[in-house]
C-alpha cells in the first residue's frame, strides 16, 4: 500500500483494478484546511488519462507488475518490436505503451518490459544510455550571449539540452530518468 | 588573494574606449581553439590569450581573472591569473551554475524579481508608518490549528516548537501599544510540499490596531498592485495561457456561501457538518474559478473555520475572516482579530481537544499570549500573505521552486 505522501511521477498503483502510472500531481491545501493531493493517472492498458483528488493519508494499492527481461531488436512501423530473452518470444509495443521510453531504445539494448495478467504493457530502459548526436547547432565562436546549453537532437528522435561544445556526431550520456545529459563519451 | 588592479564588470565594457588596458574577472565557459569566453554575472566577453597555445590549457569552467587590451569587440593578448579550475567537468547539468543560467539565466531573473518585491513590500509598509518588527521562529507553542503540523526544535531547556505563523508574538505587541506592525519571516509547516507550498517559506504578516478588516482588504489590494507597478510598470498581468488580470483595486468581495452558491452549486450550511466535503468542494470547484480577471476576497467565513477571528454579528454564525484568491490561489488570509481572552482559551482548548482525538501532536496552551489577550489587545485586524506566491504570480513562475533559492527537494 502507498499512502498519499508516496505519490510522485511514474508511480505505479492499481486504480478501479488496472494498472495505472502517476504522470502528474499536486499538493493542494484550501484555505487553511484538509490537505489533498490532486493527480492525473494514465491507465497503462487504454491509455486514459484518469483524474482523481486524493484526500492526505488516503491509502493506495500497489500495482505487482511482472517484469521481464528483454532485448530490443528494431521498430516495424510504428511498433517497437522486443524479445523475452528466455523464450525468445517477440513482443511488440506501440509508442504510446513505451512513453518517453522509446527514446532510449538502442538496438540490441537490454530492457525491463511490464507485464500485467502477462500482457506487456510498458517498459523500463536502463538509467543510463548512450544516444548519438545527428543535429545541433555549430560551436560557439565569436558568440558573447551568456547561453550555457544548447539543443541537440539525438538519433532516437528526442530533443537534448547539452553543453556548447557538444558537436554532431559525438556519443552522449543520457539520463532515462530526466531525459538530461550527463556526459560526452569518448570513443 | 585577489589582485590589485582594478576589476570591470563585463557589461561596463560596453561603454569602455577601445584600446584601454582592462581586467575582467569571470568564470571560462567556452574554450576553443584560439579564445575563452568569460562570463560575470553581468555578462560575458570572448578573450584572445596572448599566446595562442594558452587557450586549451585552461580548464574548462575555470574562474579566472584576465587582463588585456579592450579592443571595442574583444579582449586582446589576455593573460589570465588567479586561476581557480573546478575539480568536476563543467557545466555539470544537476550543478548550481546551470540551474541559475539555463534558458536565458531565467532563474536570475526569478531572483531579482523576488529581490524588488521585498523592497516594494517594504517601501509600502515604511511609507505607511508601520513599524517593522521581528518576532522569534522558535516559540513555546507553534498554534494549534488543526490543520498545521509543526516541527520540534528539540528538548533543550524548554521545548520549542517553529512557528506556523507568528500571530501571537506579533499580538502581544499590539497589546503594548504598537498600533501599526509588520513582519517578513520564515514560517515552517511540516508535510506541505507541492507547486505552491513548501515546509518553510516566506510570509508577510502585517496588524492595524482599532482598525477593521475592510481596512486590512484595502491594503492588500494596494499592496499587490504597487509591488505589480513596481515590478512589471503596471497593475494588468499578461501571461501566457491565462485571461489579462487586471490587479489594481478594488478587487471583489464575494461571501464564500455565495461563492458555493454560484460555482457549486450548492448550499454551503447544507455541507459544512461534513468538513472534508466542505474542502474538497472548495478546493475541487470553487478555488479554480476564482480570482481569473480580478482577484476576489472570500468573506464570512464559517465560525467554526477561524480559532483566532471574531465572529460576526449573526445568524448564521460566521467569522469575519477573508482570503484573497488570484488565478485559483490563495494568496492571503486575514482575520478581524479575536481579542476575548476567555473565549480565546475556550477555542484554543477545543482545539488541543480535536488534535487530541485526532492523534495529533498536542501543543501547549502560548500563555504569553493569553495573558496579552487578557491584558487588553486592543480591537484590531491582521493579514498574512504568502511571499512566494506573490513573486510567482508577479513573475509567471508555475512553481514555488522557481521563486525561491533552493527548495525542501534540492537540500
Amino acid at each position: 500500500m502507498y499512502d498519499t505522501s508516496d505519490i510522485r511521477k511514474n508511480l505505479k498503483v492499481l486504480l478501479d483494478g488496472q494498472p495505472c502510472v502517476c504522470v502528474d500531481f499536486q499538493f493542494v491545501k484550501p484555505g487553511k484546511g484538509q490537505a489533498f493531493t490532486r493527480t492525473k493517472f494514465r491507465n497503462m492498458i487504454s491509455g486514459n488519462i484518469i483524474e482523481r483528488t486524493f484526500k492526505t493519508g488516503e491509502k493506495l494499492d500497489k500495482a505487482d507488475l511482472e517484469v521481464r527481461q528483454m532485448k530490443y531488436l528494431y521498430p516495424e512501423g510504428d511498433r517497437y518490436v522486443f524479445m523475452d530473452q528466455e523464450s525468445y518470444d517477440q513482443i511488440p509495443l506501440t509508442a504510446d505503451q513505451l512513453g518517453d521510453g522509446r527514446f532510449y531504445l538502442v538496438d540490441e539494448m537490454p530492457v525491463e518490459v511490464l507485464l500485467w495478467n502477462d500482457r506487456p504493457i510498458g517498459v523500463t530502459p536502463p538509467t543510463f544510455v548512450e544516444l548519438r548526436v545527428v543535429e545541433t547547432d555549430p560551436g560557439f565562436k565569436g558568440d558573447t550571449s551568456t547561453n550555457t546549453l544548447k539543443a541537440a537532437k539525438m538519433h532516437t528522435g528526442c530533443t537534448v539540452q547539452v553543453p556548447l561544445f557538444v558537436n554532431e556526431g559525438d556519443l552522449l550520456k543520457i539520463d532515462t530518468r530526466t531525459g538530461e545529459y550527463v556526459e560526452r563519451v569518448r570513443k | 588573494m585577489i589582485r590589485g588592479a582594478v576589476r570591470l564588470p563585463i557589461a561596463d565594457l560596453a561603454r569602455t574606449e577601445p584600446g584601454l588596458p582592462v581586467t575582467v574577472a569571470g568564470r571560462v565557459t567556452s574554450v576553443v581553439s584560439n579564445e575563452w569566453r568569460i562570463e560575470d554575472v553581468t555578462g560575458a566577453v570572448l578573450a584572445h590569450p596572448e599566446r595562442p597555445e594558452a587557450a586549451s590549457a585552461i580548464a574548462l569552467g575555470a574562474w579566472v581573472f584576465a587582463e588585456g587590451t579592450w579592443t571595442g569587440t574583444v579582449l586582446d593578448e589576455a593573460r589570465l591569473s588567479e586561476v581557480h579550475s573546478p575539480e568536476a567537468p563543467f557545466p555539470r547539468m544537476s550543478g548550481e551554475w546551470v540551474r541559475l543560467h539555463r534558458d536565458g539565466r531565467r532563474r536570475l531573473r526569478m531572483l531579482s524579481t523576488r529581490a524588488a518585491v521585498l523592497r516594494s513590500v517594504r517601501r509600502f509598509f515604511d511609507e505607511r508608518e508601520f513599524l517593522e518588527v521581528e518576532t522569534p521562529l522558535a516559540v513555546p507553542s507553534p498554534g494549534l490549528d488543526l490543520h498545521l503540523d509543526a516541527f520540534s526544535v528539540g528538548h533543550a531547556k524548554t521545548e520549542r516548537w517553529l512557528i506556523t505563523s507568528p500571530e501571537y508574538q506579533m499580538k502581544r505587541l499590539l497589546a503594548g501599544g504598537l498600533e501599526r506592525i509588520y513582519q517578513i519571516c520564515r514560517c515552517f509547516r511540516r508535510g506541505e510540499v507541492g507547486t505552491h507550498h513548501q515546509p518553510e517559506f516566506t510570509m508577510l504578516e502585517w496588524y492595524r490596531a482599532l482598525e477593521d478588516s475592510d481596512a486590512l482588504m484595502r491594503d492588500t489590494e494596494s499592496l499587490v498592485a504597487a509591488a505589480a507597478m513596481d515590478v512589471l510598470g503596471t497593475t494588468c498581468l499578461r501571461t501566457e495561457g491565462h485571461a489579462p488580470l487586471e490587479l489594481g483595486p478594488p478587487w471583489e468581495r464575494l461571501r464564500i456561501d455565495e461563492a458555493f452558491e454560484r460555482y457549486a452549486g450548492v448550499s454551503m450550511d447544507s455541507v459544512l457538518p461534513d468538513e472534508d466535503r466542505f474542502f474538497l468542494i472548495l478546493t475541487e470547484q470553487i478555488e479554480p474559478q476564482l480570482g481569473g480577471t480580478r482577484p476576489v476576497f472570500l468573506t464570512h467565513w464559517p465560525a467554526s473555520m477561524a480559532s483566532l477571528a471574531r465572529v460576526l454579528p449573526g445568524p448564521p454564525p460566521r467569522a469575519d475572516r477573508f482570503e484573497a484568491y488570484v488565478r485559483g490561489v490563495e494568496l492571503c488570509n486575514g482575520f478581524g482579530e479575536l481579542v476575548d481572552a476567555t473565549e480565546q482559551r475556550r477555542r484554543l482548548m477545543a482545539d488541543q481537544q480535536a488534535r487530541q482525538s485526532k492523534n495529533m501532536p498536542v501543543y501547549p496552551l502560548d500563555e504569553r499570549f493569553l495573558s496579552a489577550l487578557e491584558e487588553g489587545v486592543p480591537p484590531s485586524s491582521g493579514n498574512a500573505l504568502g511571499i512566494d506566491r506573490l513573486v510567482m504570480l508577479l513573475s509567471g513562475a508555475t512553481d514555488i521552486d522557481d521563486v525561491v533559492t533552493f527548495s525542501d527537494a534540492r537540500l
